[in-house]
């Protein structure tokens, strides 16, 4: 049913290599192609819209893979998927999207989440991009996440996407309650004519709510990113964001951090930086006998990891 | 082995050329250890930068065993066996100790695992620290030692190894030091250590950027006491001068 392509995609955003260890469901071109539900992890098709519901029952523990692939051009999928983490769970849940767009034209895909992490669950989230193909059409990735995080949930998101995504815009916006906690990490790599804009929003809304975001991005040749991350504290909530942008060749970077507070007791910090590899890092590899491309390379791949 | 002929350096800094080092006739020989001292900006870093290749000279020849390696870039240098241990060693964001170190191993021969616990660092505890902030200075300092240390060339230089480590780890330092020292290495070490200066085999004193004397620790130590001296000598006159001329 996969082919060898599918399997290299699905390779490099979930690192699959048979069969997923839990429950999964995997989505080509458009369509569901293979599921697997288990006792306490109920993946099921949405009747009104294209996508799935996760529904993960109250103390279950264990892990989902949900990831997209396509392989077509002139394709634009989307997609909405609901999941529902129930009081207390502890899940792994590895979503992604890997395009290989073989003509010229367009594969696109907008990955629409809503994730609700109940009380005292623990969920790690990771997604990963990828995009390769030969025939120079766009490939294209626009992923919007909606998380709720209820009272003393904890919530980690891993967003990566390294090269070959044309364009990507990004949407992320949380809600964390009272005692419950996020982690967001964020790393992004640009080349080419590539551009990446990423919009965070964090609403810290009740007592002992924190949130802490990084962004670590490198930009090469002409492109350009944006990052948008915004803390909102209603509550006597801490949050802190950091954004460290390597910047090289031609490549335009924007950071724009905001942090705002309505409450008295909130406590909100904000960094932001932009920089070349500095030369006392270069020179430093290379007095270790790497040329300069291996010390920018070994640099880069560090900052990013 | 490592052989400066009449080097002369001159930095541009904001359009205008500043001479930096003049006149050094160096030659460094295996199995030697030497020191390298003197006042502060005297010139023993930008030395060693000329030796790595970090700066270009712009008179003078560097030798390597008896080939001209003065157009060699840095990468170069280091695989042909030059290794320099920075004084202010930098911070990398995301790189671990174990990475450097790998990087440090991959051009040489000699796998050395145990460089951490030689410096006194136990390698549980560091292997996997983010070269960062997050380390202090004087732990980054004796990563930095440790990550010539296994890189092991045939040319190792220490610029100021003591800067930062505490006094019971600087014997072990010593010690380390010497131990790898071999019969065809050339340890080069910049250092103000009284102790260090006693355990080389020359003391090579550098003043206003070139050499100004050379030899054993009983002939340079009353001269580093007395070149000191004078120095603040010479700026105490010169505060008495503007004083004097300060209307008050
Ligand atoms: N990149 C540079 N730009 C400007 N000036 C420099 C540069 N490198 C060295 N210098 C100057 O050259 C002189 C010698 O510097 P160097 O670092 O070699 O001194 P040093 O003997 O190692 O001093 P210290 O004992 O303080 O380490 C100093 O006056 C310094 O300011
Ligand atoms: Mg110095």
């Amino acid at each position: 049913m996969l082919t060898a392509l599918d399997k290299k995609l699905l390779e490099e955003i979930a690192e699959l290599h048979d069969d997923p260890p839990g429950a999964f469901n995997i989505r080509k071109d458009g369509k569901g192609v293979q599921r697997r539900s288990l006792e306490g992890i109920e993946i099921r098709s949405k009747e009104d819209q294209p996508g799935i519901d996760v529904l993960v029952a109250p103390g279950k523990e264990g892990s989902v893979h949900i990831p997209v692939i396509l392989t077509e051009t002139d394709l634009s999928d989307l997609v909405y998927n609901t999941i529902e983490i129930g009081e207390n769970a502890d899940i792994t849940l590895v979503a992604g999207c890997g395009i290989h767009n073989p003509g010229s034209g367009s594969a696109r895909h907008d990955g629409i989440h809503r994730i609700i992490v109940r009380r005292g669950a623990r969920l790690k989230y990771s997604e990963k991009h990828y995009g390769e193909g030969e025939g120079g059409g766009k490939r294209i990735l626009n992923p919007k996440t909606e998380l709720v995080i209820e009272e003393d949930a904890y919530a980690e998101l891993e967003l990566i996407q390294i090269r070959g995504v044309d364009n990507t815009n990004r949407v992320t916006e949380a809600e964390v309650h009272a005692g419950g906690r996020l982690f967001m990490f964020e790393r992004l790599l640009t080349d080419g004519e590539q551009t990446a804009n990423s919009d965070v929003v964090v609403n810290l809304m009740g007592e002992g709510s924190t949130a802490r975001i990084i962004s670590r991005s490198v930009a090469q040749g002409n492109s350009k990113q944006t990052f948008n991350p915004r803390l909102l504290a209603y509550g006597p909530g801490r949050g802190h964001v950091e954004c460290d942008s390597i910047i090289m060749d031609q490549s335009t970077v924007r950071s724009v951090p905001e942090i705002w507070a309505e409450n008295a007791d909130a406590e909100l910090v904000h960094e932001a930086a932009i920089g070349k590899i500095a030369g006392d890092q270069l020179i430093k590899l290379m007095a270790l006998g790497l040329t300069e491309e291996e010390a920018e390379e070994a640099i880069i791949s560090g900052f990013l990891k | 082995m490592l052989k400066l002929d009449n080097i002369y350096l001159e930095l541009v800094v904001e359009g205008r050329s500043i001479p930096i080092l003049h006149d050094i006739e160096l030659d460094f020989q295996a199995g030697k250890m030497y020191a390298l001292t003197g006042p502060n900006g005297s010139g023993k870093s930008s030395i060693a930068r000329v030796a790595m290749g970090i700066y270009q000279p712009t008179g003078g020849k560097v030798f390597l065993n008896g080939e001209d390696i003065t157009a060699m870039g840095i990468t170069e240098r280091a695989r042909m066996g030059i290794g320099y241990a920075f004084q202010q060693p930098p911070r990398f964001k995301g790189m671990r100790v174990v990475d450097m170190l790998e990087l440090a191993m991959k051009h040489s021969d000699g796998l050395n695992c145990q460089v951490l616990r030689q410096i006194g660092l136990c390698p549980d505890d560091y292997l996997d620290r983010t070269l960062d902030n997050s380390l202090s200075g004087g732990e980054i300092k004796r990563i930095e030692i440790a990550t010539l240390l296994a890189q092991n060339p045939k040319v190792r230089i220490f610029d100021e190894p003591e800067a930062g480590i505490d006094l019971w780890s600087f014997e072990q330092l010593i010690d380390v030091i010497g131990d790898s020292h071999r019969e065809d290495t050339t340890t080069v070490i910049i250092s103000h250590q009284e102790k260090i200066l006693n355990m080389v085999d020359e003391i090579i004193l550098i003043e206003e950027g070139t050499v100004s004397m050379r030899g054993n620790r009983d002939k340079i130590w009353p001269q580093i006491k007395e070149s000191a001296q004078c120095s603040c000598r010479r700026s105490c006159r010169l505060e008495e001068e503007l004083y004097a001329d300060c209307p008050r």
